[in-house]
């Protein structure tokens, strides 16, 4: 551990002297990493690059240090996580700019993964990246009033800056929010706005950005070019989530994701709620694999907590059975979705989901729900297994899924249409996958084979024998066997911790209605079944988080969409977002 | 057909039937017929906004079994759906998508609101871009709680809304009343969504801006 702890701070004088007076240590107490100057940025992130190695931009976000205090200055920090994608710790670094003209070069030229993450700083905190090539909102629409995560931002059912609001009930009498507001509703307006003036847009800006990618796709004839926009209500789309597409006849010359349709404030709604009753809201992110978001999220906590919340034995390996558990039936869910945009239509689905809903009744019995499990405690887990589940997941572990995945992969992995169905289709090259921040099953299919269960281990991963799935043609078909690979290596994690599973306590502590978390920032992050998730948390001390960012892995993994998709045909796009498997509820959170 | 065993109550009162024809004749009245017909062939819009859609599709698979009810014919299509269960947190970027998808539903037409969220906002529901409820925009018929509802809930919202189908008249219900049904407008994107049907509102909040100030104490005070 402590050899751990002194690398970055030598790795950190090297990069002092490397950049005098540009870098210095974030000395705050609870806080980690160095901050840099803004406008060396760039001169830094390429030096990061190209001479350290630290090629893969994990999460930039943005906080809102807003003081009242007047000794005190308020300001805008962003915060910058990067790794090697060779595997090791994360360099932290920092940027602070002043929050009265918040500007800062963007990273899209040096990292093309940050394209997406600058656009949700700007759309949410409103901060202007210099030298973004389309820095339009991404989550909410071009219009609206504000930025929402500023600190000095309400919105309209704005009740206290923190949970848990006081009496809903004063003199017996109940109220509803929506009373309180003119309008009944959720809506607020700025001061003299005028609804009859108002034209609403159709996304001019939007449809510019296509043209101008489209003008990029060189063809030598001149031809006729249509904008179809697929979704945000379409089959295919899994879920509310929408391609503005340009074509020429079949073939795709640009494409522009458009997400935000289940934009749903998790990080605001987060830095109201204490920090225990965010747990159940992380499980509604990935809506599919509710366990990993605890995990990441208790991860992040425990990390501010220090040794008072180390998870006793048992509740390691009840964390790591649930999560493998978990990336099973969220790769059966993929596959079998996979499968139905390829146009088999839900049957292999059926075969997929008979699978899935077995794993269900196993966390509906230890925790009580089919998906929202709500299971992590920060210091362990909530509940025990019940009498008779151990042996329930016995039996599903060692003897069925392992058949079932066998007759899942011999059904189809040979299967001559969706060979040439999948093949070649979509390539990412690894050099690609890394710059643009793809994460999980996306990046491990063209041969990068980093996952942050080998590469950075937490919980108890290093205890287990397993392989790092990878393969090597960053297409679709490869992408659909990692997830064959990865249940295979999630069974033989599963079959030794049930092996090895110890008799003891599940909680460190007795489970507590408020925790303390003491002032200080950390990053928390687990190998989910889409990739990287993180948990980005500073605390001031107070009962509930003052940031609490997501770093989401589908919503990063479509940075790359318009990349694989541009040249192919338009029923290929389907198959391609198909194969990043992404959930609406976490690309828009 | 015989084994589809129509509601023993399919004769009208009064009129006797003799047994040896009760499978295969009945006198009954229009509305009885229309209604059996309908309730068998409830067509689902394929449209799933969060995470209850997930327990919609489960709901739809082989464990569940949606067929059972004569509902399995999922349409992605509007124009072919009677019945938008509505299965998720609906947003405001979102809602105008629904109301026109709502409009574009031929009649009859039937609303689910499937779990907490398109209910009544759930639990985002003080979020920025959420509508706290999709009642606020369109009429719901079945209000399924839950978060998210298991698929035996959303069976019993379905069974809900089966029960509804059959005590409607075709003299009464209000898609067939002279002149139709006006469609809901459709709210705007504006500096916060726009209900159209809101803008005799704006003028009086205008008009008084002290009252809304007031609004806005009282709920801090509180």
């Amino acid at each position: 551990m402590t050899e751990q702890a002194a690398a970055p701070e030598r790795e950190l004088t090297a990069l002092e002297q490397r950049f005098p007076g540009v870098v210095t240590l974030d000395e705050r107490k609870g806080y980690e990493g160095h901050i840099v100057q803004a406008d060396k940025l760039i001169e830094f992130a390429t030096a990061l690059r190209d001479e350290m190695g630290y090629d893969y931009l994990s999460s930039i976000t943005a906080v809102d240090y807003l003081t009242d205090d007047e000794e005190a200055e308020s300001f805008f920090e962003l915060v910058y996580h990067m790794y090697k994608s060779t595997g090791g710790a994360a360099l932290v670094f920092k940027i602070q700019i002043p929050r009265d003209n918040p500007v800062v070069d963007s990273l899209v030229e040096l990292y093309p993964g940050a394209d997406f993450q600058e656009r949700e700083a700007w759309d949410l905190m409103g901060i202007k990246f210099e030298g973004h090539p389309d820095l339009r909102r991404i989550l909410m629409w071009d219009g609206f009033e504000g930025f929402p995560l500023r600190k000095d931002w309400k919105e309209p059912y704005y009740e206290e800056d923190a949970k848990p609001f006081g009496n809903r009930w004063p003199g017996g009498q109940v109220y509803r929010i929506e009373d309180k507001n003119p309008y009944g509703k959720n809506n607020q307006y700025p001061d003299g706005f005028d609804p009859s003036t108002w034209k609403e847009s159709e996304d001019p800006k939007l449809y510019e950005v296509l043209e101008k990618a489209a003008m990029e796709y060189s063809e030598d004839i001149d031809t006729e070019q249509v904008v179809v926009n697929l979704g945000p209500q379409h089959p295919s789309t899994h879920g509310v989530f929408r391609m503005a597409v340009r074509l020429d006849g079949e073939t795709i010359v640009a494409l522009k994701p458009v997400m935000g349709y289940l934009h749903r404030n998790h990080e605001q709604i987060g830095e109201r709620n204490t920090f225990i009753m965010n747990m159940p809201f992380t499980d509604r992110l990935d809506y599919l694999s509710s366990m990993s978001n605890n995990f990441g999220y208790a991860l992040a906590v425990e990390k501010l907590m220090g040794d008072k919340a180390t998870p006793p034995e048992r509740a390691e390996y009840l964390r790591v059975i649930m999560a493998e558990l978990t990336r099973i039936s969220n790769h059966l869910w993929a596959i079998g979705f996979l499968l139905n945009d390829l146009g088999a239509f839900f049957t292999p689905a059926l075969y997929a989901i008979e699978e899935r809903e077995l794993i269900l009744d196993i966390f509906e019995a230890v925790t009580g729900s089919r998906m929202m499990c709500n299971y992590f405690r920060f210091g362990g887990v909530a509940r025990d297994l019940p009498e008779g589940t151990e042996q329930k997941i016995k039996d599903l572990v060692l003897e069925r899924l392992p058949r079932k995945i066998d007759e899942l992969d011999l059904y189809l992995t040979e299967n001559e249409l969706i060979r040439s169905r999948c093949e070649g289709v979509g390539v990412i090259t690894p050099e690609d996958a890394i710059a643009y921040s793809a994460a999980g099953p996306v990046l491990r299919a063209s041969g990068v084979p980093y996952d942050i269960r080998k590469a950075d281990p937490y919980s108890i991963y290093d205890e287990f024998k397993f392989d790092v799935a990878a393969r090597y043609h960053g297409d679709v078909y490869d992408r659909y066997l990692i997830r064959v690979d990865e249940m295979r290596q999630s069974l033989r994690i599963l079959q030794q911790a049930l092996k090895k599973l110890p008799k003891g306590e599940i909680l460190n502590g007795k489970n507590p209605y408020q925790v303390r978390v003491p002032a200080g920032e950390a990053y928390g992050r687990v190998e989910g079944p889409k990739g990287e998730l993180g948990f980005y948390v500073v605390s001031n001390g107070k009962p509930n988080p003052w940031r609490y960012h997501v770093r989401a892995p589908s919503f990063i993994n479509l940075t790359i969409l318009e990349k694989m998709c541009v040249g192919q045909k338009v029923a290929d796009v389907v198959v391609n977002l198909g194969s990043i498997d992404i959930v609406l509820g976490e690309v828009d959170r | 057909m015989s084994e589809m065993n129509p509601p023993e109550n399919m004769n009208s009162n009064g009129y006797e039937v003799p047994p040896e024809m009760r499978n295969n004749i009945a006198i009954t009245t229009l509305d009885k017929i229309w209604n059996m017909g309908r309730r068998y062939s409830v067509w689902p819009m394929m449209f799933g906004l969060a995470c209850c859609a997930i327990e919609m599709i489960c709901t739809a698979a082989s464990r569940y079994d949606l067929a059972r009810f004569g509902m399995e014919v999922m349409r992605p299509s509007p124009r072919q759906a009677d019945l938008m269960i509505v299965s998720g947190t609906v947003t405001k970027k979102m809602i105008p998508q629904i109301v026109r998808l709502y409009n574009q539903m031929p009649e009859p037409k039937y609303v689910l609101a499937m779990g907490a969220c398109a209910s009544g906002g759930g639990p985002f529901k003080e979020g920025y871009n959420v509508v706290s409820g999709v009642d606020k925009y369109v009429p719901v018929d079945v209000y399924v709680p839950g978060c998210p509802p298991t698929p035996q809930a959303l069976l019993h919202g379905l069974m809900k809304l089966q029960e509804k189908i059959d005590s409607e008249s075709i003299r009464t219900v209000r898609w067939y009343q002279p002149g139709g049904e006006e469609p809901i407008p459709v709210p705007i994107l504006g500096p916060d969504i726009i209900d159209p049907r809101d803008f005799p509102k704006f003028k009086s909040v205008k008009a008084a801006p002290a009252k809304a100030e007031t609004a806005a104490e009282s709920a801090e005070a509180a």
